[in-house]
């Protein structure tokens, strides 16, 4: 049997995170006549037509016009709303960068960035529509909240949390459905580490739609190797779990991060940085996009290609813990 | 305020811009001088703001894009009483919130700006949101003419008139010059109020160091039902004294003691002549 479908049997499908996020707002909205849409003709992809139908007053088109997106609600914002500012990750962290940096960050004005269709989610529109840089870019600034949910039920405790929160967040999205990664941990808090998975000889931090790999390949691991692998979904990358990490860094053991990022700034340089400045000795391997022009293809072409994916990390896996 | 103790206050407002910028050796004194008479008939004669609670929802919104001349804006706010003037004497100094563009750690400053092109669409945000809540308050921003060509002003202009936001007023500093020469050299905005009007604002030409001329078009809006507001204010670059008037090098130029002492001499001339 195929290593993917030896590990997937035992995960639920759920939806798109996307969708998830879409029907969370509308159900927020229900009773927050403060929470505002704020779209740049991204309803449709970020699935809030229905909200935009039940809701009119409560969404706000600006058309293709990212800057004037996070610019309008940062004026929300500041004039006591709720505004999520919904566009494709990888638009509204490039074109709008500057206006997330001063008129939301900068000026602590509290929007919602909600990125969506995010990393290689339109894999094969080419790097145009890629995000792979939004984790760099966004950590590198000042009073930003930065979630990556993996599925859906992480999803929906972000989006509750970030409603009310009263500083800027930026949460990303992707837009394939994903599978329920945990029955038993149901926590979720900004900031702390979900430990989907317990183990002993290895971990694998990853974060968002790149958490399900991790998974299945610990599943691979632990029945074809004996392996048992801890794993994380780092939800947050800013801030951190210092917590979790300086308990891996105690264990000692072998840690892989996976991310549908670039290699450069991202959820593995966030976990090394802290973790080796603070002495850890583990062994430390980093898996993501690589610094080349980006392969074309679906996401699961893509993850397969650059070994994101359960038989790239079950290779990686075994190949750490034999040196 | 009587229209002799307004004109008063802007020689006033005038002498102080160049203090500070004098004293910190720093700052944009040009266009500080060319846009101070419309701050001061805005805080004066035109908003709505409590210096005690800045930030009560109610009160009127000002946002200067035009970041850059935050010393005409500060010593506006100074005389206002939003903080003690002497609070200026560390402009530009280490750990000073009174730095070179306005930021909202000083008392009545709506929003952090300084790069070009980010006040029109925060006040876009602004004026919906008054609107959905029904509210009566005003929202005002100073637009930079050299910061036209920023294409997120573009985006905030089809969006301003798409939602009918009448109760939107940008104001132009249109001293006509930037930091490389003419705006008509470095990038030509020409027929700017054809440009506006097609794009759904209703324009107003003002002199902008006419200070009932700038009363008159602040307070009596909006313009047309249903549509934002435009104010191109007509202005000199270093308005007040003679050696800097239309003169490029006092974008940001800073005077020395001797250039000081004859500036300050003008304006106090200027400010006998008002009896």
């Amino acid at each position: 049997m195929e290593l993917d479908k030896i590990a997937k049997k035992n995960l639920k499908m759920g939806r798109a995170n996307q969708e998830v996020f879409a029907e969370t707002i509308e159900n927020l909205a229900a009773a927050d006549p403060s929470i505002i849409a704020v779209t740049s003709d991204s309803r449709g992809s970020g699935k809030l037509v229905p909200f935009g139908q039940k809701y009119p007053n409560q969404i706000v088109e600006v058309g293709i016009a990212e800057q004037n997106l996070v610019g309008v609600a940062a004026g929300l914002a500041s004039a006591g709303k709720k505004p999520f500012a919904v566009s494709p990750a990888c638009f509204l962290t490039a074109r709008a960068l500057e206006q997330i940096k001063n008129d939301v960050a900068y000026s602590d004005n509290p929007v919602k960035l909600v990125g969506i269709s995010a990393g290689v989610s339109y894999g094969a529109l080419g790097t145009t529509h890629h995000s792979l840089h939004d984790f760099a870019v966004l950590r590198a600034i000042n009073n930003i909240t930065i979630v990556v949910p993996a599925d859906n039920f992480e999803t929906e405790q972000a989006v509750r949390l970030a409603a009310n929160l009263k500083q800027p967040i930026y949460l990303r999205f992707g837009k394939k459905s994903v599978p329920f990664l945990s029955e038993e941990n149901q926590t979720f808090e900004f900031g702390k580490g979900r430990v989907i998975r317990e183990g002993a000889d290895l971990t694998i931090i990853a974060n968002g739609e790149t958490v399900q790999h991790a998974w299945q390949a610990a599943e691979v691991l632990e029945q074809q190797h004996g392996i048992t692998t801890k794993v994380i979904s780092m939800h947050t990358i800013k801030p951190l779990d210092t917590e979790l990490l300086d308990d891996l860094a105690k264990a000692a053991k072998p840690i892989i991060t996976v991310e549908e990022h670039m290699v450069n700034g991202g959820l593995g340089e966030a976990c090394a940085s802290y973790l080796f400045q603070q002495g850890a000795r583990n062994p430390f391997h980093i898996m993501g996009v690589p610094d080349e022009y980006t392969v074309t293809g679906s996401q699961n072409d893509i993850f397969k290609h650059y070994g994101i994916s359960c038989d790239g990390i079950v290779a990686k896996a075994t190949l750490v813990l034999k040196n | 305020m009587s229209d002799k103790e307004l004109e008063k206050k802007s020689v006033f407002l005038r002498k102080n811009i160049l203090k500070y910028i004098y004293k910190a050796k720093a700052g944009h004194t040009g266009g500080s001088l060319s846009c101070v008479d419309i701050l001061n008939v805005l805080y004066n004669k035109v908003l709505n703001v409590d210096t005690e609670n800045f930030r009560i929802p109610d009160r009127d919104r000002y946002i200067q894009s035009k970041g850059h001349c935050v010393e005409a804006l500060f010593v506006t706010l100074a005389d206002r009483g939003f903080f003690p003037e002497s609070d200026l004497e560390t402009l530009c100094q280490y750990q000073s919130h009174y730095i070179g563009h306005p930021t909202k750690k000083v008392n009545g400053v709506e929003q952090n700006t300084g790069a070009l092109g980010h006040g029109l669409p925060i006040c876009v945000g602004e004026a919906i949101a008054a609107k959905l809540d029904k509210k009566q308050h005003r929202v005002f921003t100073l637009l930079g003419d050299g910061e036209l060509p920023e294409g997120s002003n573009w985006e905030a202009f089809l969006s301003a008139s798409h939602y009918k936001l009448d109760n939107l007023y940008a104001i132009l500093d249109n001293n006509k010059q930037q930091i490389t020469g003419s705006n008509q050299e470095v990038m030509n905005t020409d027929s700017l109020r054809d440009k506006l009007e097609a794009f759904g604002w209703s324009v107003k030409e003002v002199d902008g160091h006419n200070l009932n001329a700038l009363v008159s078009a602040l307070n009596n809006g909006p313009f047309q039902t249903g549509k934002p507001n435009f104010i191109i204010a007509h202005t000199v670059k270093g308005k007040g004294v003679s050696y800097m008037e239309g003169v490029l090098k006092w974008h940001h130029g800073v005077p020395s003691t001797e250039q000081y002492e004859l500036a300050l001499s003008e304006l106090d001339a200027a400010e006998a002549l008002i009896s």
